[in-house]
């Protein structure tokens, strides 16, 4: 039955978005975390979202769907870490500055991060509610004929 | 007299099977909101009502030439009957979803998969009474 989908659809973008914002809590918890060098020093990381497609092997002869350009969900990729500039600030009074005095800091754009935040929780929600909304169409379904 | 149940449930059956998969399509779309090149998708209710109409009817014809086909009779939906979606603002990262309109478009076809469903309970019910004879 394809109410049922409807579940592992939104439970794939709830947790896409888990995903992200866990990146999100991560790059702004690091947002300060200096280091003595450009190779050490965090860089702000992002997930990459894909469409799940449906294999194209697995045709369901019950609906003759051929299913390959339907998709069923989102998955993530994977992690990047950004590949923006990162911040060097002379300091030479901190105990992590290099030789000539300086600090490296994140590239993380805190602005940038607190929008993704408010992005990532606002399609956790609209996830949500999908969610809900099927789960009280199945939940009508069942009193049929009652 | 015999009870005919696809002649008793009418339309309200194949409505409800339909509004269910549309809700899967879009639920899809509204997962996939934050995917770059993810483009929004839909079907058109009135044609496929139509052709599942028509597919109840007379079933899909299909030739067969040995006792171990398959003689058809399934309701098509096939991906070429998912549209695509034509966005009001196109976004940069080339996703067509627009929250809003997905939502919306969510709710509506709930409401209307609570209204056919409704209608064919009561097509139950009025089976039931028939079959009581209260």
């Amino acid at each position: 039955m394809s109410l049922s989908n409807i579940f592992n659809i939104s439970g794939s973008g709830m947790n896409a978005q888990t995903v992200r914002l866990n990146t999100t809590a991560s790059n702004l918890a690091n947002a300060q975390s200096a280091a003595s060098s450009a190779d050490q020093v965090y860089r702000g990381r992002h997930a990459v979202f894909a469409a799940v497609q449906q294999d194209a092997m697995n045709i369901d002869f019950d609906t003759l769907d051929d299913g390959v350009n339907q998709s069923s969900g989102v998955q993530v990729l994977g992690i990047v870490e950004s590949d923006a500039p990162l911040q060097p600030r002379y300091e030479p009074q901190h105990p992590l500055a290099d030789d000539k005095g300086y600090v490296y800091y994140p590239n993380v754009n805190v602005v940038e991060e607190m929008s993704n935040m408010i992005s990532a929780s606002r399609s956790f929600q609209v996830n949500v509610e999908v969610m809900n909304s099927a789960k009280q169409m199945v939940q009508r379904v069942l009193t049929i004929g009652q | 007299m015999a009870i005919n149940f696809q002649a008793a449930l009418g339309v309200h059956e194949s409505a409800l099977k339909i509004r269910a998969q549309r809700a899967e399509v879009l639920a899809d779309n509204l997962a996939n909101a934050d995917t770059p090149n993810y483009k929004a998708r839909d079907l058109d209710f009135k044609s496929m009502l139509q052709q599942q109409d028509q597919a109840q009817n007379r079933g899909l014809e299909m030739q067969t030439s040995s006792a171990g086909h398959r003689d058809g009779g399934a309701t098509l939906f096939s991906s070429d009957q998912l549209l695509y979606r034509t966005p009001q603002a196109p976004s940069a990262d080339g996703n067509t979803v627009e929250g809003h309109v997905e939502h919306a478009k969510y709710m509506e076809n709930a409401l209307a998969f609570q209204s056919s469903f409704t209608l064919l309970n009561g097509k139950f019910k009025g089976l039931m009474t028939a079959i009581r004879g209260e």
